[in-house]
């Protein structure tokens, strides 16, 4: 059991002027599930292959409890690895690759033999253990893998995307089982994953990166609710929130017919740079559907429906102005809004949905900067 | 396969009167047709080949044309015989044809092995029962003879020396120097490896020509052993602890560790990477990775190259026949033979040497190929 902290860690790849991870401050407390999420090439695994020791610090520092690891090689790190392809050795039988890292240590035979059991009856992998790992299903691997890992009782778990190669039923799974089984053991976990899901579900807290550059930490709550840039707030939450960048008249956001009040604190928020516009974001849950003529309600022109039983989302363009409608995005692209309607009264397609943001529920971000701005 | 789908059949279309079993009919025309293009193909190319031989004139006397005539005679009529041997068995029952198409395709090739190997093994073991110009038979005189012979006992055990230590030798360094190329850059290991692979290029010959004037050369203004150890020793012939063999025995392998180098060096690579790094996780050093990582993953290579060394060595002759030719006890079972045969024209002794080596030599290749067979069921 350890925390597990990222000081000022700066990878740089050789050939390339612009860091991977650039000055990457965390820190993550004792028994904390904490999962780095972002898009592909953000560095994510990269700041996990750091605290691994598989990819060299640049400059920075990375502690395991009080012991700076930078320099100390993965062998005496006392981690263990989930790799995204597992990784398992594919010469031995389920209970070696188990058991491997403690025979290495030298513990005796009896103790490897009843600690590899100890795992496997966790991981209902009992009779598995003399089968090849090519004889073993997706999810099977996947078991030993974080087998291996939980014999091994090290101070920090790391988890390279290890669903991102099952199928999406037992990716829903294994992911509540891996969050369980960390609260269970109780041992710090990184986790790094592309998939914003998982990243809300499972972890205690999520770092976005974005580009090499750490954009948030939190809670998934806070994440949710508060994001702190326009990345985030695009990034977390699905479908996508919608966001769009509209011009500021007498303290308002004018969305097309629309005008979305702010507050005072708000527009004393924008700056010079910002232009007199605003980048406005709702979530498509957040949107009430509402009459023509009700204040701040506006209209969307429905192109398609998709109903998943619980849910309805409308997928739709602003109506009222052309540059209205092509500066706002969300998650089916530009130019495009998503709103979730009740699934028992859908609107038909082509028809139009006059819709308001829910009170309180809508979130600012400077039009220059993208950084969030008081509501 | 056919039954077990007729059997399931069966029982679900009853209406349709009894399932015929056999499959599609004979087809009489078509197995006509297969027999006269066999028959024509066949006429035609024998008498192609028999133009080849005796109208050099047709041919304008011109070798490239009689040569070109003779591929495409050859490669044509051989492609054409097989189309029509397929023709005429596919319109067999299809019963019967399914069973015999695969013995049509097989039949030639095993046939033309038989003729090249089988024949002349089974020749060999004859003869090693004749006398030495194969008249007679003598019963086992020529193996009493030999194994009576002092000079067999050195080589077999010559040939026992360089089976035990010129494969394992070459796949160890071609694994060291496989290892440590791939931590080269990527032009430095390509040019490590083209330099170590170099060797491969050069005959035996030449090669044990090149040891002899430049390495093992008893002059030490010369051999560049001497010259590093200041002495004036006639290496090769000095028989102390077989030292001679040994010395031959670096020849091949340095002239078989770029071939070992090579695939292993692929295997290697092939390992995937992310095991090597759950080693190190898994606290391995250096040495356990490659051992208990590495190594096991790339076995089937190392067997592979193993035994095409082993085939090698079996077969050792150049070597030896350019340093010593076989003195000073230095002599191998290929060169004893060679010598038996074609210096002392004892084709009986000659035959009965070979026919104690491949004894000798068939439990271990039998051995090897269960060995690797099973490496690759796993």
């Amino acid at each position: 059991m350890a925390t597990v902290t990222y000081d000022n860690a700066t990878r740089i790849y050789p050939g390339s002027t612009r860091p991977s991870v650039d000055s990457l401050n965390l820190e993550v407390a004792d028994g904390e599930f904490l999962v780095l999420v972002g898009p592909s090439g953000c560095g994510k695994s990269t700041s996990l292959r750091m605290l691994a020791g598989l990819e060299d610090v640049n400059s920075g520092r990375i502690l395991i409890g009080d012991r700076d690891v930078t320099d100390i090689q993965p062998k005496d790190r006392d981690i263990a690895m989930v790799f995204q392809n597992y990784a398992l050795y594919p010469h031995m039988s389920v209970a070696d690759n188990m058991g491997f890292a403690l025979k290495i240590a030298g513990k005796p035979k009896t103790e490897i033999r009843q600690r590899v059991e100890e795992a496997a009856k966790i991981l209902d992998l009992e009779q598995y253990l003399d089968r090849k790992p090519k004889a073993l299903s997706g999810g099977q691997r996947q078991r030993v893998a974080m087998g291996r890992a939980i014999v091994r009782q090290p101070q920090v778990f790391l988890m390279d995307e290890p669903l991102s190669n099952l199928d999406a039923k037992l990716r829903v799974q294994t992911r509540t089982q891996i969050a369980s089984l960390q609260r269970r053991l109780g041992v710090t976990t990184v986790y790094v994953t592309h998939d914003q899901t998982e990243a809300l579900t499972m972890g205690d807290r999520i770092a976005v990166l974005k580009d090499g550059l750490l954009q948030q930490v939190g809670t998934p709550r806070e994440m949710y609710d508060t994001p702190a840039n326009i990345f985030v707030a695009g990034f977390i939450g699905s479908p996508a929130m919608n966001i769009g960048e509209f011009h500021v008249e007498n303290g308002a956001a004018k969305l097309g017919p629309a005008s979305i009040p702010l507050s005072r604190e708000t527009i004393a928020g924008l700056s010079d740079a910002d232009n007199g516009k605003i980048n406005l974001g709702f979530r498509p849950e957040s949107l009430d559907v509402s009459t023509e003529g009700t204040e701040g309600a506006f209209p969307v022109e429905v192109n398609l429906v998709e109903e998943l039983g619980s849910d309805a989302f409308v997928y739709g363009q602003l109506a009222g102005g052309d540059e209205v409608a092509q500066n706002i995005s969300s998650g089916a692209g530009q130019a495009q809004v998503i709103v979730r309607v009740d699934p028992r009264r859908v609107p038909d397609k082509g028809s139009r949905l006059w819709v308001k943001i829910r009170p309180g529920e809508q979130h600012h971000f400077a039009a220059a900067s993208g950084l969030r701005l008081p509501s | 396969m056919t039954a077990a789908s007729a059997t399931t059949t069966e029982p679900t279309a009853p209406a349709r009167g009894p399932v015929r079993r056999g499959g599609a009919p004979a087809r009489p025309l078509r197995l006509m047709v297969g027999l006269v293009g066999l028959a024509v193909v066949a006429w035609l190319a024998v008498n192609i080949f028999l133009s080849l031989a005796y109208y050099p004139g047709w041919y304008g006397n011109s070798r490239v044309l009689m040569a070109l005539v003779g591929v495409v005679a050859g490669l044509g009529g051989a492609a054409l015989l097989f189309y029509f041997v397929n023709v005429f068995i596919e319109s067999l029952p299809q019963r019967l044809s399914q069973g015999l198409i695969p013995y049509a395709f097989l039949i030639p090739a095993f046939g033309l092995i038989s003729l090249m190997l089988l024949y002349p093994a089974v020749q060999t073991i004859n003869y090693a029962f004749a006398n030495r110009d194969s008249t007679a038979y003598v019963g086992l005189d020529n193996f009493r003879s030999i194994f009576t012979d002092g000079s067999f006992w050195v080589a077999l055990t010559n040939n026992a020396l360089w089976l035990i230590i010129v494969p394992v030798l070459t796949v160890a360094v071609g694994l060291f120097v496989a290892l440590f190329t791939d931590r080269l850059s990527a032009s430095g290991e390509k040019f490590a490896k083209s330099l170590i692979f170099l060797p491969m290029a050069i005959s035996f010959v030449a090669a044990s020509t090149i040891w002899r004037e430049l390495i093992y050369n008893p002059n030490p203004n010369l051999g560049a052993l001497n010259a590093i150890l200041g002495t004036s020793n006639d290496w090769l012939r000095m028989d102390q602890g077989r030292l001679n063999s040994l010395l031959m025995m670096v020849i091949l392998i340095w002239m078989q560790a770029g071939f070992a180098m090579i695939l292993l060096s692929g295997a290697i690579k092939g390992v995937p990477e992310d095991t090597l790094e759950a080693a190190r996780l898994d606290g391995a050093n250096e040495r356990q990775v490659f051992l208990q990582v590495i190594v096991p993953q790339i076995r089937g290579t190392i067997l592979t190259v193993y035994i095409t060394v082993v085939i090698l060595v079996l077969k050792v002759f150049d070597i030896i026949y350019v340093l010593t030719n076989g003195q000073s006890d230095s002599n191998v079972i290929a060169l004893m033979f060679f010598q038996e045969l074609f210096t002392a024209g004892n084709a009986g002794r000659a035959a009965a040497i070979v026919v104690v080596l491949l004894l000798l030599v068939l439990p271990i290749l039998v051995y090897q190929v269960r060995t690797f067979r099973k490496e690759q069921g796993r």
